[in-house]
């Protein structure tokens, strides 16, 4: 027996009338043998869960670490480099990956929030009920679908170009679901006292919500936004329908293409030269640094305000 | 404390249906009234949108789907070939399903078991300072990009799946799952597997954790009361407790794992077309999401491009299913706990 059952075990042995065997038979050797067994099983299950993550971690930081301490990966384009040399950086698909995030948030981010408002605060009966239904079934869209809906929208309908703005369309109905869910949590998390302290002096349910309900789920929603970013900025397969690569720097939302960290690193993925490889895994290690960086922020976030409950 | 506030602030205050001073105030603020009418109006429109734009989503792959099926000369449903460019459309999607559905399924077989033990662990067995930690680092495998995890499997996991898969062979050789097709050990449907298994962990651990950690106490208290061991304690009171919500946990898991495109794409080996039916898991091929994909700088004109909107159909319709089935379960428990 291990120190975490000594307390409860023995407390319960010592309360149990002896020869008592309601429910459960005299522990026995057997019974004994599979409660170890069982622990051994869970801290194995944990380990192999974790090897994975080291792993991936390891390949990618000993693949790719060392292009991100090159000062010129942080300011320079891949303009003009060819697979043979060394040299370039990341700086045009950094500057796309985060331009698209942000254009991709400023959309979703009012639409989700607004949602989980009506959820949480409006939303009685059989609408409600839909609207969160549609929310699970948006979560669990492919990515691929979405920018499948987008291209037949954008391209085949109204007869566009594959620009970067279709892109943030894509991503948008990626990033509403995570932003709804979270939001509406932190919501449910606000005392129904606050609400009705408010009402009780008079101030209209709007005023309530805004000045009230959301400052103090504030911190909380700011995570979800930050994870939501975390999520979209991951994904690869609405760019490449929507938004091929190039090597330039471009800020051009509704002209020409623009260059992301996912397709950078599709781009030369099947590579033999080292030169490529290397800035396929240093935009890998960018990519997974950026996107830590925002789990982390929102981890931050949500611990230093959580609501008081 | 903005909580004592409220508290303090009902309490202090008559009964909210003995009209207080600010109850009549509060009636009759025209302000007040337009302002609720116009921000409860654009919350309910935000809904709305949401739904609108599920629906339309059905609506546009669909219409887009339809002429290229009316064109198509073979059973959309059961023929294995995939001849978009020609006169006579010919596309079916059955080695796509199979792909998609074992790959997944063998994700799934390896992920759940796994992501049920590591919420066990993380909710009854961690010690207190390694419980949240290990909970952390969960789910940072959810944080890692999937090109990137297509990168991994295919440049350093593939590297290491020949011995599993000459083991399996070794094995269970005479089974037409098992047997060996040629493809590369790295760019396997198994690897493929294994890679979507890791994805899905985190899925699978986050949300069993959480019903997990919900279990009354009075049910486990009440099993060790009863001189159950810990391991019968969680048999008998955490797992029935939380068995709907690993079922849809695993749904979601599986969502995730029939749409994931980038990581699939990069790591599976297609297949010349034409190539004789497998039911292999070391073959190659290619998933809904992974075809549609790999064609995507085909899509230059909507007769070639309604071929893949019938995949992309297909594709949604399954998720929408899983994740349906997903919804219906966590809703019964709802209820069955409230």
């Amino acid at each position: 027996m291990t120190s975490t059952d000594v307390t409860s075990d023995s407390t319960l042995n010592a309360m149990r009338p002896r020869g008592s065997e309601a429910g459960f038979d005299h522990r026995s050797g057997a019974r004994a043998l599979r409660n170890q067994l069982a622990r051994v099983v869970m801290w194995t299950a944990f380990a192999i869960a974790m090897v994975p993550l080291v792993w991936i971690m390891w390949s990618v930081v000993t693949k790719g670490g060392t292009m991100l301490l090159e000062s010129h990966w942080w300011t320079n384009s891949q303009r003009g480099i060819t697979n043979r040399v060394v040299g370039g950086g990341a700086v045009h698909a950094i500057q796309g990956t985060i331009i698209e995030a942000l254009v991709t948030a400023l959309m979703a981010v009012p639409v989700g929030v607004m949602t989980a408002i009506y959820l949480v605060e409006y939303g009685r009966g059989r609408l409600a009920r839909a609207v969160s239904f549609t929310v699970d079934i948006l979560t669990g869209i492919p990515s691929i679908v979405a920018a499948l809906f987008i291209y037949a929208v954008w391209v085949t309908v109204f007869g566009f170009q594959r620009v970067a703005f279709a892109v943030c369309l894509a991503l948008v109905l990626l990033m509403i679901p995570v932003v709804v869910r979270s939001t509406e949590e932190m919501l449910k998390l606000v005392p129904n006292e606050l609400r009705e302290a408010a009402y009780a002096l008079g101030v209209p349910k709007w005023k309530t919500i805004v000045r009230v309900v959301l400052p103090t789920a504030f911190s909380g929603i700011i995570t979800g936004v930050l994870l939501g970013l975390a999520r979209v900025m991951g994904e690869t397969a609405p760019l490449l329908i929507l938004g091929p690569y190039t090597k330039n720097i471009a800020t051009d939302l509704f002209g020409g293409l623009m260059p992301t960290l996912p397709t950078m690193i599709n781009q030369d993925r099947t590579e033999v030269l080292q030169p490529a490889v290397d800035r396929v895994w240093g935009a890998a290690a960018t990519l997974i640094l950026l996107i830590l960086l925002l789990n982390i922020a929102g981890r931050l976030i949500s611990r230093l305000g959580a609501p008081k409950t | 404390m903005p909580g004592s506030t409220g508290v303090s602030a009902v309490v202090e205050l008559p009964d909210p249906e003995g009209h207080g001073p600010f109850m009549k105030d509060r009636a009759t603020t025209g302000q007040g009234q337009l302002g609720d009418r116009l921000f409860g109006g654009t919350a309910r429109g935000a809904g709305l949108l949401v739904i609108a734009l599920v629906t339309l989503i059905a609506v546009f792959l669909l219409s887009q789907a339809l002429p290229a099926l009316a064109k198509d000369k073979v059973n959309f449903l059961t023929s294995t070939q995939w001849n978009v460019d020609g006169t006579p459309l010919q596309f079916g999607i059955a080695n796509l399903l199979w792909v998609t559905v074992l790959s997944s399924a063998i994700a799934m077989l390896i992920a759940v078991p796994l992501g049920v033990s590591v919420a066990l662990f993380i909710t009854q067995y961690a010690p207190t300072w390694l419980s949240r930690p290990a909970a952390s680092l969960v789910d940072l495998l959810a944080a890692v990009p999937s090109i990137v995890y297509g990168l991994w499997g295919l440049q350093v996991l593939g590297t290491h799946m020949d011995g599993v898969q000459s083991v399996l062979q070794h094995l269970f050789g005479w089974l037409p799952l098992f047997k060996d097709t040629g493809v590369g050990a790295a760019s396997t449907i198994l690897t493929v597997a294994v890679v979507l298994s890791i994805m899905v962990l985190p899925i699978v651990t986050a949300l069993s954790r959480e019903v997990f950690a919900q279990t009354p106490t009075s049910h486990t208290d009440a099993a060790l009361a009863l001189g159950a061991t810990r391991w019968e304690m969680i048999r008998t009171a955490v797992l029935p407790f939380g068995k709907p919500g690993v079922v849809s946990a695993s749904m979601l898991g599986l969502g995730r794992a029939l749409g994931e495109t980038i990581a699939v794409m990069i790591i599976l080996s297609t297949l010349a077309d034409g190539s004789p039916w497998s039911w292999s898991m070391f073959n190659g091929g290619e998933t809904f999401a992974s075809k549609i994909a790999n064609n995507a700088a085909e899509f230059d004109s909507p007769k070639k491009a309604g071929a893949f909107m019938a995949a992309g159909l297909v594709l949604f319709l399954l998720t929408f299913v899983v994740n349906a089935m997903a919804r219906v379960v966590i809703e019964r428990r709802k209820a069955f706990v409230e």
